[in-house]
């Protein structure tokens, strides 16, 4: 399995070799690399609650940010993909609070936990799909194709459940693997970021997603199968929120419904992705940056619930964040475009 | 108008193509030929049809009426993909790259080469190759990991013709390789033209609306005007002159013509 703490993409995107100065070389790596620069704010911020507070760096905090991290970037590693091949899924909040209803449901049926997560993950996927056929047969844009899915998704969540939440499995060893204990939500985490990391930097899937968000009409003109590439991550990303939210699900020990929450789960993701240097108009972002956006938002949230902190002022930083990730990024934009000016 | 029997071989060769979008008639009766090794170049005015001949040629769009052979077998093109097997590649007006990939990704696009036994890219071969190929054909960038947003317009370009020969090309569709293009940038497509004109391995169809660098590159140029080919010249026998007032002619003086109903 591939580090993922390191800053290896893998060649995708490396700086033009031609070298000016020092300083110069480092500004264009930070440019370049919107990854190194969110890693050097999650080790800065690390550094400073681990000063300013006693506790940061134990165990149990540690499995406190652990759980912080587990739905932002499991939801933003499919969503980045997304919003890299040039769409986005509004509806994956939602995704996430219905499938651990079709898991309780496969179970109240007879089914071992493990068939049922896979009932849920395909009822997910099927969400997906349904979301990719809109976008991708009849060209609704997917924000207005997944907005809508996200209320028909809630609904059925709603009526399914009758609005109350159901006891999650609290023993068992499929059910200890699957956030129940310490770090599982954790390592399902480094599993998920790993894997797509991988799937995004070494194989044809991801040079064609980045094509697909790139430049669509040159990627169809290669013969690049755009709609298929989009339907695919339409696919994985509902399957991956899905995933999350039945393990957030078992780590709580219930299955919540999520009526009004739901967008607030997205949006976070989305905010991880943009914080990781995801541009929305498609053709890059990191899954690694992604991940690192969703880990800065975890320190973040944990050191000010450390230092006695109200939520209400996590809010607002958050907002902050994304704004700030925002203008640094154009900036960035503008820097790259005059640096390709000055040459020739 | 029947042009069966062709005495010299081509290596692509549409007949009697005709094209319409709704009611719009894009190409009517369009015969063209291609020998092997030869660059022909395609003039008219805009709305004439070139694009959509190009488009044809290239799987992208299916003619209602005509053949198509390539090396004088009848084809039907189903795809880009399909024309891209038979080796017909396109360097479109607006540049089949991708701005966020690196030169090598871009010149393997859809071609990527994967390892054994796990299918990953093989970037190392991918990045070696490319490498290799550009410097072949002169074509000079600061590396092939550079991302392709980067280089400028003639470098873009160049790559993008560099990618079509990369990929075993036997003939190559250019359309409008040199808009918009300053004159260092011109000569960086044209002195690569030419040395692919030179070595005769590829064919080359080329739309562009500047006659002197027609007559600079190409062997034979074709005139097509409102979905017709109206002439058809070697460029030893014709001027700048000469295709300039022919293109301009039904402007001057002439008015529309009548004879065309719509």
């Amino acid at each position: 399995m591939n580090d993922i703490s390191t800053h290896d993409s893998g060649g995708l995107d490396k700086g033009p070799p031609e070298s000016r100065s020092a300083g110069g070389r480092i500004a264009e790596f930070l440019l370049r690399r919107p990854e190194s620069t969110i890693a050097l704010v999650a080790i800065a911020l690390a550094i400073y609650f681990t000063l300013a507070t006693d506790v940061f760096l134990t165990t149990p905090n540690i499995r406190v940010i652990s759980q912080y991290l587990i739905a932002p970037a499991i939801l933003a590693a499919g969503q980045v993909m997304l919003l890299i091949c040039g769409e986005i899924d509004l509806s994956l909040g939602n995704v996430y609070f219905m499938t651990p209803f079709l898991v309780f449901f496969g179970m109240e049926a007879g089914l071992p936990l493990p068939v049922a997560l896979m009932v849920g993950i395909l009822g997910a996927g099927v969400v997906g799909f349904i979301n990719g056929s809109i976008t991708i047969r009849f060209g609704v844009p997917s924000f207005i194709a997944t907005l809508g899915m996200g209320f028909v998704i809630n609904g059925l969540t709603l009526t399914i459940s009758d609005g109350f939440p159901k006891r999650a499995p609290s023993s068992g060893v499929a059910a200890n693997i699957l956030g129940l204990t310490g770090f599982s939500g954790l390592m399902w985490v480094l599993i998920v970021v790993a894997v797509m990391h991988i799937v995004l930097t070494q194989t044809r899937w991801g040079v064609h997603t980045i094509a697909t968000g790139g430049n669509r009409i040159a990627a169809n003109e290669a013969g690049v199968p755009t709609r298929k590439i989009r339907m695919r991550n339409f696919i994985l990303a509902a399957c991956l929120a899905g995933f999350a939210g039945v393990l957030e699900g078992i780590r709580v020990g219930s299955f919540d419904p999520g009526a009004g929450v739901a967008s607030g789960k997205v949006f976070e993701a989305v905010a991880a992705a943009v914080i990781g240097g995801t541009a929305l108009l498609g053709g890059s972002g990191t899954v690694l940056g992604a991940f690192l956006g969703a880990l800065v938002l975890a320190i973040l949230r944990d050191g000010f619930v450390l230092q006695g902190i109200s939520a209400f002022t996590y809010s607002m930083v958050l907002g902050a964040a994304i704004i700030l990730a925002m203008i640094l990024n154009s900036v960035a934009l503008k820097a790259r475009i005059r640096s390709q000016s000055f040459k020739t | 108008m029947t042009e069966t029997t062709d005495p010299k071989r081509s290596i692509v060769r549409a007949e009697s193509i005709g094209k319409r979008y709704g009611p719009v008639v894009a190409l009517r009766d369009v015969s063209l030929r291609l020998a092997p090794g030869e660059v022909l170049g395609l003039i008219g005015d805009n709305g004439a049809g070139k694009s959509t001949l190009i488009k044809i040629l290239t799987g992208f769009h299916q003619p209602d009426e005509g053949k198509i052979y390539i090396n004088e077998e009848e084809t039907v093109l189903r795809s880009v993909s399909h024309a891209r097997e038979l080796g017909i590649e396109t360097v479109y007006q607006d540049l089949a790259l991708i701005n966020q990939l690196p030169v090598y990704l871009n010149m393997n696009l859809n071609k990527e080469k994967l390892r054994r036994p796990v299918r990953f890219l093989d970037k190392k071969a991918m990045r070696e190759q490319a490498t290799v190929h550009l410097a072949d054909m002169g074509v000079r960038i600061p590396s092939v990991d550079t991302e392709v947003g980067y280089l400028s317009g003639g470098q873009r370009q160049a790559v993008a013709i560099a990618r079509a020969v990369y990929s075993d090309a036997r003939v190559i569709l250019l359309d409008e390789p040199l808009a918009a293009m300053g004159a260092k940038e011109s000569a960086i497509i044209i002195d690569l033209i030419l040395e692919l004109r030179q070595r005769g391995e590829v064919s080359m169809v080329m739309i562009a609306h500047n006659f002197a660098q027609i007559l600079e590159v190409c062997d034979r140029v074709n005139l097509l005007q409102h979905g017709r080919i109206t002439y058809d010249t070697n460029v030893d026998d014709t001027s700048i002159r000469e295709l300039t007032d022919l293109v301009s002619a039904e402007y001057r003086g002439r008015g529309i013509r009548s004879d065309e109903p719509e």
